[in-house]
């Protein structure tokens, strides 16, 4: 077995290709699980008893299956009652549902950390229910829980290749297919693990950055 | 004779088993400054926060300003209030608390002028103007831009002051606002509160444990105890002259404490 530079040079615009899709589908995932768990966390809050534990029981769920079977579901299921996705759609779905129950957690905890003192002022000040929400508790909430997050995002990033298996054209799907194009599997795959590796290199780079930035918050 | 612009009847409140106050009653008539004293857990904490509407009362009724609190009067009769009644109930009234709870990512400025902007549609030139001169009031127009972890404790207090004035509120509570600060500054507190009460006819509740200030501010001093008022009576008699025994125990243990009065 010897590494061919070559076949190396040929195969990289397809990967680079996918490695495109991998980060978009990053991307997007992120957006998504930032937005679904700010969701979950403020209905699991919500003073409709029905609404808070519906979401909760509903989060659970989500959280207690694997990420390729909802990915299966979304894909393959929801056809059947004529919910037609694009693979890399559904891939955003799945991915920012499923991460979204888990950053509920991190904006539940960030939201618990602002002292009851802020609501109190809020209230004194006369501030309405939603004024409270977007210019008292979310400011102060969301920073300090940054690097928690982009933590969750990073995570996410390296599960992206189960989104091969809905046929998502991203960095490890597109090597599977050139490798078994070829019958040689061990510069694709090394290059899938290299690129994996370079970019959560440098992620935590970023990660520690944000820590550094927004870890804390002066009072 | 005027009318109070508080009238607290038969209020009860429990903290689980714990009764904090118990069928507590009592008046404020405009522009009074009034001084609740009392040990801890003695209710006179809560009766401010239920004022202020941050607890919610098990029985009783209270009106401010000729208005029911926490009830509304539909078709002669008396309902739970909603948010929308008792939002345009807090605009009577601000409070001060101990611990500041300013708030900390926004600046001096923004701390005074967000809610005028927010609640009141206050523009925001006209809203900085008047922050200015509650500013001045307090002595930190100099600090209008600094961030509030940049302040000492007193410089806090004072723009938690401003920041309450800046709604124009009828009543002002004040919560034990000078426990939290070191001992050097208490008085810059203080001094904007007399000159508050020198400048405004705002009726202002404040409660503490500055007997000396209590003694020279207040019109009148009410000692809690166990969820009800024991003893009031003007500052001179309370302090020199207190009739109840509780009261007198109370007093005495404040002195040992070296508290002066």
């Amino acid at each position: 077995m010897d590494w061919d530079w070559n076949f190396v040079w040929e195969i990289m615009p397809t990967l680079i290709q996918g490695v495109k899709i991998t980060i978009l589908a990053t991307i997007l995932g992120s957006v998504l699980a930032a937005i679904v768990g700010l969701g979950i966390a403020l209905a699991r809050r919500s003073e409709n008893r029905i609404v808070a534990r519906g979401v909760g029981w509903f989060a659970e769920f989500i959280r207690g299956t694997p990420l390729l079977v909802q990915l299966y579901f979304i894909f393959y299921v929801l056809p059947d009652i004529g919910i037609l996705l694009p693979p890399l759609v559904a891939g955003v779905i799945g991915l920012g549902l499923h991460y979204g129950t888990y950053t509920a957690e991190v904006y539940r905890a960030g939201i618990d950390n602002v002292p009851r003192g802020q609501w109190e002022a809020a209230k004194a000040c006369n501030l309405s229910g939603r004024h409270t929400w977007t210019h008292i508790i979310l400011p102060q909430a969301i920073p300090p829980m940054i690097p928690a997050l982009a933590n969750y995002f990073i995570a996410m990033f390296k599960e992206t290749p189960l989104l091969s298996a809905i046929t998502v054209l991203e960095l490890m799907n597109q090597a599977k297919s050139v490798a078994n194009t070829y019958y040689r599997y061990i510069e694709p795959m090394t290059l899938v693990g290299a690129f994996f590796l370079v970019i959560s290199l440098c992620s935590v780079v970023l990660l520690r950055w944000l820590e550094h930035r927004y870890g804390r918050i002066e009072r | 004779m005027p009318t109070p612009i508080i009238k607290v009847d038969a209020i009860s409140k429990s903290f689980g088993a714990f009764k904090v106050l118990d069928g507590l009653s009592m008046q404020v008539m405009p522009g009074e400054k009034l001084a609740l004293i009392g040990p801890s857990g003695s209710g006179k904490t809560t009766i401010l926060r239920i004022l202020m509407t941050l607890e919610k009362i098990d029985g009783g009724h209270i009106q401010v300003d000729g208005e029911q609190l926490y009830h509304m009067e539909r078709n002669g009769q008396l309902l739970a209030a909603d948010e929308r009644h008792l939002a345009r109930m807090r605009q009577k009234i601000g409070m001060v608390f101990q611990l500041f709870n300013l708030f900390p990512h926004k600046c001096v400025m923004d701390n005074v002028t967000l809610a005028p902007m927010l609640t009141k549609g206050v523009a925001r030139a006209a809203a900085e103007k008047r922050a200015m001169e509650l500013l001045d009031m307090v002595g930190l127009a100099d600090k209008a831009k600094a961030m509030p972890a940049q302040l000492s404790g007193g410089q806090k207090q004072r723009v938690a002051i401003a920041r309450a004035l800046a709604l124009s509120p009828k009543i002002m509570l004040f919560d034990e606002v000078t426990s939290a600060l070191d001992p050097e500054l208490v008085e810059e507190v203080l001094n904007v509160m007399r000159k508050l009460a020198a400048e405004t006819d705002m009726t202002m509740l404040l409660v503490t444990h500055e007997m000396g200030f209590a003694h020279d501010f207040a019109d009148r001093v009410l000692f809690f105890d166990r969820g009800r008022i024991v003893e009031e009576g003007k500052p001179d008699e309370i302090f020199r002259h207190p009739k109840q025994e509780r009261t007198q125990s109370f007093l005495k243990k404040i002195i040992a404490a070296g508290h002066r009065v």
